[in-house]
């Protein structure tokens, strides 16, 4: 139980830290911070079609900030995600607008495999290769690989085969039995994506600590070196992590493509793969931690419109909380430090007003 | 072929090498002390930020350079805190910054400059032709309507590589960044070092930025610098680890990009032709450079003994 708010604590504080910053912020430029965090929580959370929206957003953050742990658990740091969900978009979206004779489930399954087999092979193979025998750093090669993505998929939809007769530069429409069934009226953007995404966290979990493959995985990212000497193939691990962290983000991107957009679109660019690494930086890697912190980014970025609209604050505002949340836990020693400087120098000014005392040693 | 033949094309290489050599120079200077640097980045929009409002501000895009020079070392300095002070993980903290500087950019566009973007009549930094070189055929178009911080780019290389190999301090930093405890026990300050190197590397990456907003334009746009902190990045580990090396790097992956530029003309895919320059960084990575090296302390807190 200790262990467990210890792990709450840094997050938790992170996030008390970067609102009261932004408080600050919005105070010194005249603005009322009470106001605006309301805006913003009722922006979030406020009525079911806001909550629907929020939850329809942290779906994908789920996916893909859940595969960017998978890695972390691993020791690598798959900053590519957005390619890679991306590429499965394009995968998935020419699936479902060819084989349109197969029954609905059946056509929806084959779509949300090929996105997690595209996503899964634009990480593991390139960067997974690169990485294992010629040492080439995952961090530039996944983002590398990201950029040629996201080209690629430009490339399809203006001016190559995926490109549908007409102005706008977009691909057909996925066949209309494969759109995910939507939850509840009164919040049209939610689908059953929701719970596609929390039953690949309980996956997730369940291979990570308690399989043996998930255990070989960690001991690798904790100690590559260690986990040689027991016998375990590190560069097959290293495949692996960088394999299953792309097919999340290829599921994400998948089901994104099935619940909300139906085709491959310019628009489609919606940053995902960069907020993904945040959710699981926040998560700390903890699969159930990535729920929360999903929902508590899509609450930012939901809630950040409402904001803007009510409060004429820029939107941009929730990025600067962002950065700082991640600054504050990464800097997770800044508390306890400044309590010891603190209780250092109060404890200097009472041994020199008393005017005693031996120096500490 | 012809394309290959034409001087435009490697002048325009030479200037797009610009903000890929600086922040990757910059990079080089932060983790031969042994601070790893994403940063650069977020550093480089802040430069590129700032350096527009100072210049709007005082009327001088010479003083907006050092200004946009200057909050990009001040954004680097509180990194560089956090990274030797609070012993932070320095990916993560790096990604911060970036993602801290990208949103304080546009909020700061949006709230001081309103949604119309920054005013028009900004000054932008001079472009200059060098007398005697512009006239040689050929070579002269590396030298000819340059701007004036393609030169001091060429200037910071050469004596980035002299600060770092020749000269003692140089040395230290170098020290502190392979084996601190051993520099620590000949009487070196590791952290002071560590400072100096992150910082020193927030200046030419704000410099970095600089040259996008004022050099080639007079005006801020939301994320500009368009993740060429991230090819400087590649830069520099390409180059591994010095300022030679990240100048002919950031030179190929300028070509890469003056060739996409210049290709564009002849009915090739814009968006096939744009992956060149990422396509270049992997084989580089994976099969010319093999495993480059980074500093062995690199990205390790140190903590001095006492």
């Amino acid at each position: 139980m200790k262990s467990i708010l210890r792990q709450l604590s840094t997050p938790v504080i992170a996030a008390v830290l970067a609102m009261l910053v932004g408080g600050i912020v919005a105070a010194a430029i005249g603005y009322n911070p009470l106001q605006v965090y309301g805006s913003l929580l009722s922006g979030a959370f406020g009525n079911a079609y806001n909550l629907g929206n929020t939850l329809a957003i942290a779906t994908p953050l789920i996916l893909i900030g859940l595969g960017i742990a998978v890695a972390f658990r691993a020791g690598l740091f798959n900053i590519g995600a957005e390619g890679q969900y991306w590429v499965a978009v394009m995968c998935a979206a020419w699936t479902g607008y060819h084989f349109t004779t197969l029954p609905g489930w059946l056509h929806i399954i084959l779509c949300l495999l090929v996105a997690m087999v595209a996503g899964g092979l634009w990480a593991g193979i390139i960067p997974g290769l690169a990485k294992t025998y010629r040492g080439a750093h995952e961090v530039i090669t996944t983002m590398m690989m990201s950029y040629i993505g996201i080209l690629l998929c430009k490339y399809m939809i203006e001016e190559g085969p995926m490109r549908k007769p007409g102005s706008m530069p977009e691909s057909e429409a996925v066949a209309q039995n494969t759109w995910l069934p939507v939850l509840s009226p009164s919040s049209p953007q939610l689908t059953i994506g929701l719970f596609i995404a929390i039953a690949a966290v309980i996956v997730v979990w369940f291979i990570l600590f308690h399989t043996t493959i998930g255990f070989q995985l960690r001991t690798v990212g904790l100690n590559p070196r260690a986990a040689r000497y027991a016998g375990i193939r590190v560069t097959w691990y290293t495949i692996l992590a960088l394999g299953l962290s792309g097919m999340l983000a290829g599921l994400a991107g998948g089901v994104q493509l099935l619940a909300m957009d139906h085709r491959l679109a310019e628009g489609f660019n919606t940053g995902y793969g960069y907020t993904g690494i945040v959710v699981s930086l926040l998560a700390r890697n903890n699969p159930f931690g990535v729920i929360v912190s999903a929902i508590f980014f899509a609450a930012l970025s939901t809630g950040g419109q409402n904001m803007q609209q009510v409060t004429n604050i820029p939107a941009s505002l929730t990025d600067v909380l962002t950065g700082l949340i991640i600054f504050f836990v990464a800097a997770e020693r800044l508390l306890p430090q400044v309590i010891q400087w603190y209780r250092r120098r109060t404890s200097r000014v009472r041994t020199s007003t008393a005017g005693e005392g031996p120096k500490s040693a | 072929m012809s394309i290959l033949t034409n001087p435009q094309l490697w002048a325009s290489t030479l200037a797009m090498a610009v903000p890929l050599a600086l922040p990757a120079i910059g990079g080089t200077f932060s983790e031969r002390t042994g601070v790893v640097n994403i940063a650069m980045e977020g550093i480089m929009l802040m430069g590129a930020f700032f350096g527009v409002s100072f210049a709007y501000w005082t009327h001088s895009a010479w003083l907006g350079a050092i200004g946009g020079m200057l909050m990009g070392g001040l954004l680097s300095a509180v990194f560089a805190w956090a990274a030797i002070r609070l012993a932070a993980d320095q990916v993560v903290l790096g990604m911060a910054i970036n993602i801290f500087a990208a949103g304080l950019t546009t909020f700061l566009l949006d709230t001081v400059f309103g949604y119309g973007g920054t005013p028009p009549d900004t000054p932008q930094l001079p472009t200059w032709s060098i007398p005697g070189l512009s006239h040689i055929p050929f070579v002269g178009a590396f030298f000819t309507n340059q701007s004036v911080l393609v030169y001091i780019m060429l200037i910071l290389v050469g004596l980035s590589h002299w600060f770092l190999f020749h000269t003692r301090l140089g040395l230290r930093m170098r020290a502190v960044g392979e084996n601190p405890l051993a520099a620590d026990t000949a009487g070196l300050n590791v952290w002071r070092l560590r400072y100096t190197g992150v910082i020193i590397g927030g200046l030419l990456s704000a410099l970095g930025g600089v040259y996008l907003s004022l050099g080639i334009l007079n005006s801020f746009d939301v994320n500009m610098t368009n993740g060429r902190g991230y090819i400087a990045l590649a830069a520099m580990i390409f180059g591994k680890w010095t300022p030679l090396g990240s100048f002919g790097a950031s030179l190929l992956f300028g070509f890469a990009t003056a060739l996409g530029i210049a290709l564009q003309g002849n009915g090739i895919s814009a968006n096939l032709l744009g992956m060149l320059p990422y396509v270049l960084t992997i084989l580089a990575l994976a099969g010319l450079v093999g495993r480059s090296k980074p500093p062995a302390a690199d990205g390790i807190p140190y903590t001095p003994q006492r």
